[in-house]
Order: structure tokens, then C-alpha cells, then sequence
């Protein structure tokens, strides 16, 4: 929390500080509504104009025991009144809505942070649920930070009491009691929220008016009783013009998909299996059926990606979604789709392996399981999204390459990504790429594995078209005609033509273009959801007088056409990932460059301070070297 | 349109491809038939899409001269849901086997048919694997010596009617590759049909496999041990229609028809029950203690699967209009910054 302006605000008697960055932790119960709660904060945040990224880090239990440390659920958010690229290192603030929570995220804390826990759960019984020896509010583990205490349930309670409503109904509104708090301490206005509890209440208003009434009646206890003797505000970034949203990336993926299928005025149709966390992609595009969306929740994974086959040789814009295991269950159908050459996007939204790994935990780790992870020689393009609002982009860029192509195409994204937000600068309609194409109905000299000159694509012919009766399959086909084929001489020629139909793409997509000096001393490469830190450490290690680069890859299958030569322009090359270094090894075999891995896998993303750190170490060892 | 549709013949459903099951493998005989009877839909060539996953009988999209796709291991039925949900329009046939079917695809198979999806099912059932040369199969008796099982099988077999009517089929036949007039009748009744129509035909293995239907198609069989299930009527077997089934309990029996009178004691067959537990103690009745039943065990009528899914987008968008990029993505919560 850094302050620029401390200035006398007349409205209240407390002083109130302006802040230029802050992050908020909200942690409490996988119960208690936390990831609402931040929620909350983060979309009238967005209204305020502020630039703000979001962690949501909860539980895979949808339910662990209640006040467990298993059963903390929390919630990040940071917002700035500058272009921030994370959801920040350490909590500025963090609230406790009881004694797990607290336990598991003051060791984050900063020091002398602010921290408001609700002492009414602060009780021996829950205490040995959290397994704690002492008070920790007594105990004196917190004097390095400021406290402020409040009787959260009892004070939620006392402000329902003429609810009518049941204990454990009115206890579940303590979160929006926390919410009024700390709107307050944030000089937030509450009309949005009320607003979105009046909507998403709209058949339960007695529910609604429960939650106004308690958030309202937490910033009224901490206007009148001075709970924290200061108020912060946060002004509005200066962000580049534009209309604005808040956007999370699966949202923002989804919503590429839906445009691309308008830009290529082809139906979507999304096959899937529940699963963490892809599932909200499915969510969202079963929404969208005005669109002419077609969803279909198979019975396993194979079934969604083998349907999704089946709409693409029908002549839909087709998709299939899910995360690493699910993926590996896919992967014999991907290759019949690569093998016959229909359009289609693969998403992998990554989580923490291997098998069940950590499944709400963040990785990008199923680099290698893409790019390698079929039988035979089975090429796929690859593209990473680099940030929740870059989810957009990438779904459109996917399905062109995929309808131009012939070609299923990977996207991967992660768990930080997925289901992060930050704010989105709304393309204009007009601007997105033009992806319409032509079946082939011409029966004449028709062969289905006739290829086009520059992009090597097969002609796609669905069924229906007159004269174009053909048969498609996993057997190895004889060039041209499609007919199955033995001939050593023709596989030989056709695996060619199927690693060379994906290596054309690199002259298809934008070159790889350097932040900063186009060669030099050290290049801070990255791909995926880690651009937030790499480029919030770049810059801030810019500020301290050091000369540093920066690439991030978006393509990473094929690489750009001229990565080669921008690597070796560099001494050194550092690859912070969050793997044990797969991208690394791509490089490596590619370019015969020597890349650095910073390898970091604990299932959470990258710190812009780990980066800056590591920055700094290399190019000071430098220094003394010469 | 079908006015004007040119007329089809059993040739241009040939393709150019050449036919390679082993000679006398009960595939030509179903091949036959289907390219036989698809001239006689009234329904245009390039409307056709014949889907399979692997094995013998999975090589058939090749032969036909239509749309085909030859997918993977068990799969076929999931791209066929995909394709059929997708485009409606189209007339989709899968072609499997057992071992595709039953065993590796056996998920895939069960939901297409809780669904109700539009499509047409062929399962080629020789209870054998032939393409993998001979182990034993999920439609295999209990006790099948096969190279993978030279001490006999352990597993009780799969009976494909009881776990397709189990699934919720609402089109259940068995047919037999030799019994071709009976054959084309039950194909001509599975295209008519509007949800997932299955039929379990009876192939002979000639390589791995060889007489295992000989219960069936040798005679005196054929005519002594064949039952025919026609709607409507009583069920009658035998060379002189001298034998019957009637319900005992909640199972069949068979017993000999002595007077007149007798055949009102038959059950006579109805297709139509809403209520699949009859249909079910028919796929029950098998030799060697009983007959074997032939014909459309189950015909119910429900809304097929694709219909229903265009009818939510249909009703979507008739409620709220067709959607506008625009309004979407500028839909939540916006702030402008100038």
C-alpha cells in the first residue's frame, strides 16, 4: 500500500489517505462467500476506474469442515490507479472472517498491514479446528501489524434480528456486513452492490434486503464507532480511452469463440466435460444460445471432444474444453482430427499436475503434453494467452488459424488466467478479424485431400453437398484421393505435408517483438498467464536503472519466423515458468541457445518481486564478472 | 424436392473402393442390404453419413459410396451425436461391432441411447474379435476358449437388447446378415424411426467365429428355433406354428399349441409399450433353452435428442432475439475512460 497525498477530508472526522496501489485480501470459511465478497469489491472497483487484477485461491472441497484450514477460502484483489499487470505479492489488507483464515494468510500479511478478523468466531472450539495453541488476537503473533477487531456475526445478527429470517439465514449474510466495512474503509459507494443483490434476489427480496441491510449496517459501524481512525481512496487509473469492463478469462475466452463464430458466420458448438477450472467456459457459451450457440455436456471427455469432431465434419466452428486430465483423455481424438484435417480448438485451461494434481491450484505444465502428447508424428499449432482480457484474442486467432488451416489448433490457459480478472478495453466490432470462408461445393476434379498452394489446407466439404460424397478416417490416406493407403512412400509424403501445413503458419503471424532493447545484456522471456509479473519486474526493474528486455510468446507452435534470430541476439536468456522448464526444452532443441529456467511449481502463479530478484541476482553477477 | 430427387439404385451406394472382409464373412451379406435398402428412402445420396469407430464391421464407410467417416476405437456413436446435433439435415448410420460397441465404446453406446439422438445403429454382433485375430469378446459365451482365453472365458457376456432397452432405446430390433428379406424390413423400419434405432444383427465369423448363429440360420432351426416378433400378433414358432410364448410370472415360457384355443394363450406382441419390461423378458429368451427372437422388439415414440437441443436455441432466441455481438460484449458492467 503505497501513499502519495495525505490530505484532511472534511466529510469525516478521520483522516483520509490516498492510495496509489493497494491489495485486499478477503479470506474466510469456503462457506462464508468470499469469492462474493471480493467479487463485490473488484466490479465496483472496476465502475470507480480503477486498474485491478484478481486471485481467487480457494478450496477443491466444495465443502471442507467448516472453520478447517483445508477450508479457507480467499480472494485477491489489488487495485491501482496506474496500469498494474498482477493481483500483487502480499496483502496490503486482509480480512479474517475466522481463526483458519487468519492462520493461513497473515504470514503473507505486510508488515504493519491492516487486519480486521471477526472475533466472534475467535472461540477455543474453533481455535482447535484451525489447530491453534493460543489466542493469536492475545497472544501478541500480531503486533507487527494493525488490528482492528469487530463482533461480525453478533453485530450482523443484532441488525437482523427483525428479519424474520432463521439464524443461519441471517449468519450468512455476514460477509456483506465485512463488504460494508470495507467499502467503507475504501470510500467505495455501495449502490452496485445493492443493485446486484436486488437482481440476483430478484424472486427471494426478503434475501436482498437482508444483505443491503447488513452491509450498509458494516459501514455505518465503522462511520460511527471510528473502527479505523483512517479512509483510504484510490483514484481512477489513467488508462488508455475507451469503454471498459471487468473481465475474468474464461469469460473473455468464451467470448472470443462466440465472435469468431460471427466473424466466420459459422455455428459454435462446444463439446465438454465438467472440470476444473474449464468448466466456467461452459458455463458462459450455454448461456449464449441466442447466438446460435450450440453446448453439449457429454458423458466423459472423450465423448465432448469426439461430438466436437462430428459438428466440425458437419460444418460448425467446433470446440472442445478442458484441463490436462481431461486433455490426456482426448488426445487419441485430437490426433483423428489433426489426421483428418477438420477445424476445431482445443482449450486446455492447465492446473496443477501430474494425474489429479491440485485441481484449483494454477501450472503450465501441460506444455510438453500438447505439443507431444499424441502418437506418431502428430503436429498441432499452439497459442498461449497471456492475461484474462488476452483470452479474447487468442479465441479468435485460434479458430482463424484453425478454418484457414484445416487444422485443430491448442489454446492453453491456466487456472490464474481462467479465472483472474483485470479490466478489458472492449474491441470495436469492426476491427475483429474477417474469418468468413467458402465450402467447397464444386464437384468437379473434387479430391478431399487435394491441398491448397501456400497454406496447405484441405478442401472442407460437409456432408449434404452434392457429388462430394467422400470418407474420412484415422487410416493413412493416399495424397489427393483421401483412399487408404499403405504405401511407405505416401506416409512418408503425407506426415511431411502434416508437419509442414503447421510450420507455415510461422510466416502467418505476427514476428516476435521485444519490449525494450532488441538485443543486449538479458532477455526476460515468457509465455502464458506469467506476463503480468514479467512485465510489472521488467518495469520496475527499468526504474531502478537496469537494462533489461522483454518477450512474451503468444505463438508456441510454430515460433514466430524470426525467434531464432531475436534469442541470439541476447547473452542471456531467462524463462521464468510455471513448470520445470518446458518451454525451456523446446528452445533449447529449436535454437541450440542456452535458456535459463526459473522453474517455479507450487500451484501458485509468480511474484513480480521473485522475477525482480532474480533480475537483479543475474545482472549483478554480471557486473562483477566484468 | 423428393419429386425431383433422381432415382437411386443400389449401385450408386458402390463404392470404388474394393470390398476386403475375408470371403464369406457375414459383412457383404449387411453391406448388401443396407446399400439395398438406402435407394428406397426418398432420401438424397448426399444426405447420407455413414459413421464407424474400428474394427471388421468398421470398415464399412469405405464400400458405401456417401459421406462416411471411419473414427476411432468405440467412439463412433460420440461423433455421430455431435454431427446429427449439429446438422439435423442429415440422415447418420453407425456402423459397429461388439467388441466397438460393448467393450471399449460401451459409455458412448449407453448415452446415445438415453438421449434419444437421431441416429441409426448397426451392431454387427460375430462375438469374436476378428480384426485382432480371435480373443474373445463381451458378447462371447461364458467359457470361450480364444487365444486370450485358453482355459475359457470368465466373463458373462453382455446381452446387447437387455443393456440397449436398460439404456432407454426406444428402437430395439435383432435381425440375422443371412435373413436378408427380414434384414432390409428391419433396416426400412430403423430409418423410419425419429430417435436412436438399434439393431443387433447376428454375423457369422467364418475365421474365428465360425457357426456361432448355426442356432439360428441352420435348418431345421431357422423355421424350428426362429421366433419372428410381428406387432399384433401372436407369437408363434415352428415349422407349423405349433409352438408359443406366454408370460408366466413376470418371464416367458414356451408351450405347445395343442387346440384352437391355445393361441389365445399366446402373448401377442406389442412393440409399442410404453413400459420397456416386457420387450426386456423377450431379449431374455435365448437358446439353448428357448427360441431365438427375431424382429423390432421396442418402438416408442419421444422427441429426439437434436430436436430438443434446436428447440431451446430456437426458443432463445424467439424470446430474446438473435444475438448482437455487440450488445454481448458491451453487456456487464462498463465504465467509459476519455
Amino acid at each position: 500500500m503505497t501513499s502519495r497525498v495525505e490530505d484532511e477530508k472534511t466529510s469525516n472526522p478521520g483522516a483520509s489517505e490516498r492510495l496509489d496501489d493497494v491489495v485486499i485480501r478477503f479470506a474466510g470459511d469456503s462457506g462464508d462467500g468470499m469469492q462474493l465478497t471480493g467479487t463485490q469489491f473488484t466490479n465496483t472497483s472496476a465502475l470507480l476506474g480503477n486498474d485491478l487484477s484478481t486471485l481467487p485461491d480457494f478450496p477443491a472441497e466444495i465443502r471442507a469442515p467448516a472453520g478447517t484450514l483445508p477450508g479457507v477460502s480467499a480472494f485477491q484483489v489489488r487495485i491501482a490507479d496506474y496500469d498494474i499487470h498482477t493481483p500483487g505479492d502480499a496483502p496490503d489488507v486482509l480480512i479474517a472472517m475466522n481463526p483458519a483464515a487468519l492462520k493461513k494468510n497473515i504470514g503473507e500479511l505486510k508488515p504493519n498491514g491492516v487486519v480486521i478478523v471477526n472475533t466472534d468466531e475467535f472461540t477455543v472450539r474453533n481455535f482447535k479446528k484451525a489447530k491453534i495453541e493460543q489466542d493469536p488476537l492475545e497472544d501478541g503473533s500480531l503486533d507487527g501489524y494493525r488490528l482492528f477487531k469487530a463482533q461480525i456475526t453478533t453485530l450482523t445478527r443484532r441488525t437482523l434480528e427483525d428479519s424474520g429470517l432463521d439464524t443461519k439465514t441471517v449468519d450468512r449474510c455476514k460477509n456483506f456486513f465485512a463488504l460494508g466495512m470495507v467499502y467503507w474503509l475504501f470510500s467505495r459507494p455501495m449502490e452496485n452492490t445493492e443493485a446486484w443483490l436486488h437482481q440476483k434476489f430478484a424472486r427471494k427480496p426478503e434475501l436482498a434486503e437482508a444483505n443491503v441491510k447488513a452491509m450498509k449496517a458494516g459501514w455505518n459501524f465503522c462511520d460511527i464507532t471510528q473502527l479505523f481512525q483512517v479512509r483510504y481512496e484510490v483514484d481512477p487509473a489513467q488508462l488508455p480511452p475507451g469503454t471498459y469492463r471487468n473481465v475474468h478469462g474464461n469469460t473473455s475466452l468464451a467470448l472470443g469463440l462466440v465472435a469468431a463464430s460471427r466473424r466466420s458466420g459459422l455455428p459454435l458448438f462446444l463439446g465438454a466435460y465438467p472440470i476444473t477450472p474449464a468448466s466456467d467456459l461452459l458455463h458462459e457459451l450455454a448461456s449464449h444460445k441466442t447466438f446460435g450457440v450450440t453446448t453439449f455436456q457429454a458423458e466423459d471427455e472423450i465423448a465432448a471432444v469426439c461430438a466436437a469432431i462430428g459438428a466440425s465434419f458437419g460444418g460448425s466452428l467446433a470446440i472442445t474444453a478442458s484441463s490436462g486430465p481431461g486433455i490426456a483423455l482426448k488426445s487419441e481424438a485430437m490426433n483423428l482430427a489433426m489426421m483428418v484435417e477438420l477445424p476445431m480448438v482445443v482449450c486446455n485451461i492447465q492446473r496443477a499436475g501430474p494425474s489429479t494434481g491440485m485441481p484449483t491450484k494454477t501450472e503450465q505444465s501441460d506444455l510438453l503434453q500438447m505439443m507431444f502428447g499424441r502418437n506418431g508424428e502428430a503436429p498441432l499449432p499452439i497459442l498461449a494467452a497471456a492475461s484474462p482480457k488476452d483470452c479474447f484474442a487468442i479465441g479468435i486467432e485460434a479458430c482463424r488459424i484453425a478454418l484457414k488451416y484445416m487444422v485443430p489448433v491448442v489454446i492453453l490457459s491456466d487456472g490464474y488466467i481462467a479465472s483472474g480478472s483485470e479490466p478489458w478495453r472492449l474491441p470495436e466490432i469492426e476491427s475483429l478479424p474477417d474469418l468468413r470462408m467458402d465450402f467447397r461445393t464444386d464437384p468437379e476434379n473434387f479430391a478431399p485431400y487435394q491441398r491448397e498452394e501456400d497454406t496447405l489446407a484441405r478442401p472442407w466439404a460437409i456432408p449434404g453437398t452434392p457429388g462430394l460424397e467422400h470418407r474420412l478416417g484415422g487410416i493413412e490416406k493416399a495424397e489427393g484421393s483421401g483412399n487408404v493407403s499403405y504405401d511407405p512412400a505416401n506416409h512418408a509424403k503425407m506426415t511431411w505435408l502434416r508437419e509442414e501445413k503447421v510450420a507455415r503458419i510461422a510466416n502467418d503471424i505476427p514476428p516476435a517483438e521485444v519490449d525494450g532493447e532488441a538485443s543486449g545484456k538479458l532477455l526476460i522471456l515468457g509465455w502464458g498467464s506469467t506476463e503480468g509479473a514479467l512485465t510489472g519486474a521488467v518495469n520496475l526493474a527499468r526504474r531502478q536503472g537496469l537494462t533489461v528486455s522483454r518477450l512474451h510468446l503468444r505463438h508456441l507452435n510454430p515460433f514466430p519466423a524470426n525467434l531464432g534470430e531475436v534469442l541470439a541476439g541476447f547473452e542471456r536468456v531467462l524463462l521464468p515458468e510455471m513448470n520445470t522448464g518446458q518451454l525451456a526444452l523446446l528452445l533449447r532443441a529449436r535454437y541450440l541457445k542456452d535458456i535459463e529456467t526459473f522453474a517455479k511449481v507450487e500451484g501458485r502463479p509468480f511474484s513480480r518481486n521473485e522475477i525482480l530478484e532474480k533480475i537483479q541476482q543475474i545482472l549483478e553477477a554480471d557486473s562483477h564478472v566484468n | 424436392m423428393s419429386t425431383e430427387a433422381p432415382v437411386l439404385k443400389k449401385k450408386d451406394f458402390q463404392s470404388d473402393q474394393e470390398v476386403r472382409w475375408c470371403p464369406g464373412c457375414g459383412d457383404y451379406a449387411i453391406l448388401s442390404a443396407v446399400q439395398a435398402v438406402f435407394p428406397t428412402l426418398g432420401i438424397p445420396k448426399e444426405k447420407f453419413v455413414v459413421v464407424s469407430g474400428i474394427g471388421c464391421s468398421s470398415r464399412f464407410p469405405y464400400y458405401m459410396n456417401t459421406y462416411g467417416f471411419h473414427t476411432i476405437h468405440g467412439r463412433a456413436p460420440a461423433v455421430a451425436t455431435g454431427l446429427k446435433m449439429s446438422r439435423p439435415d442429415l440422415e447418420v448410420w453407425i456402423a459397429t461391432g461388439d467388441g466397438d460397441s460393448m467393450s471399449i465404446g460401451g459409455n458412448h453406446l449407453i448415452h446415445v441411447l438415453r438421449r434419444n439422438v437421431g441416429v441409426k445403429i448397426l451392431m454387427f454382433n460375430n462375438r469374436i474379435y476378428g480384426l485382432t485375430k480371435g480373443q474373445y469378446s463381451p458378447t462371447s459365451e461364458k467359457g470361450k476358449r480364444t487365444k486370450s482365453t485358453p482355459m475359457g472365458s470368465l466373463d458373462n457376456p453382455f446381452n446387447p437388447l437387455s443393456l440397449a432397452l436398460g439404456a432407454g432405446a426406444t428402437f430395439v430390433a435383432r435381425s440375422v446378415d443371412v435373413f436378408q428379406p427380414h434384414l432390409k424390413a428391419t433396416l426400412q423400419r430403423a430409418a423410419a424411426h425419429q430417435g436412436t434405432a438399434f439393431i443387433e444383427i447376428y454375423q457369422n465369423c467364418n475365421i474365428f467365429n465360425d457357426h456361432a448363429f448355426a442356432n439360428v440360420t441352420d435348418k431345421p432351426a431357422r423355421t424350428e428355433q426362429t421366433v419372428h416378433l410381428e406387432h399384433g400378433k401372436p407369437v408363434m414358432f415352428g415349422k407349423e406354428k405349433r409352438r408359443g410364448l406366454r408370460l408366466k410370472g413376470m418371464e416367458l415360457e414356451v408351450f405347445d399349441l395343442v387346440t384352437e384355443a391355445d393361441e389365445e394363450k399366446c402373448l401377442v406382441w406389442d412393440e409399442n409399450q410404453n413400459s420397456p419390461a416386457l420387450a426386456f423378458a423377450m431379449s431374455r429368451v435365448l437358446p439353448p433353452e428357448m427360441p431365438t427372437p427375431i424382429g423390432v422388439f421396442r418402438a416408442v415414440e419421444r422427441p429426439s435428442y437434436e430436436s430438443a437441443v434446436v428447440s431451446q436455441i430456437d426458443q432463445a432466441i424467439e424470446a430474446k432475439g438473435v444475438g448482437k455481438l455487440e450488445d454481448l460484449i458491451y453487456s456487464r458492467d462498463t465504465w467509459t475512460v476519455s
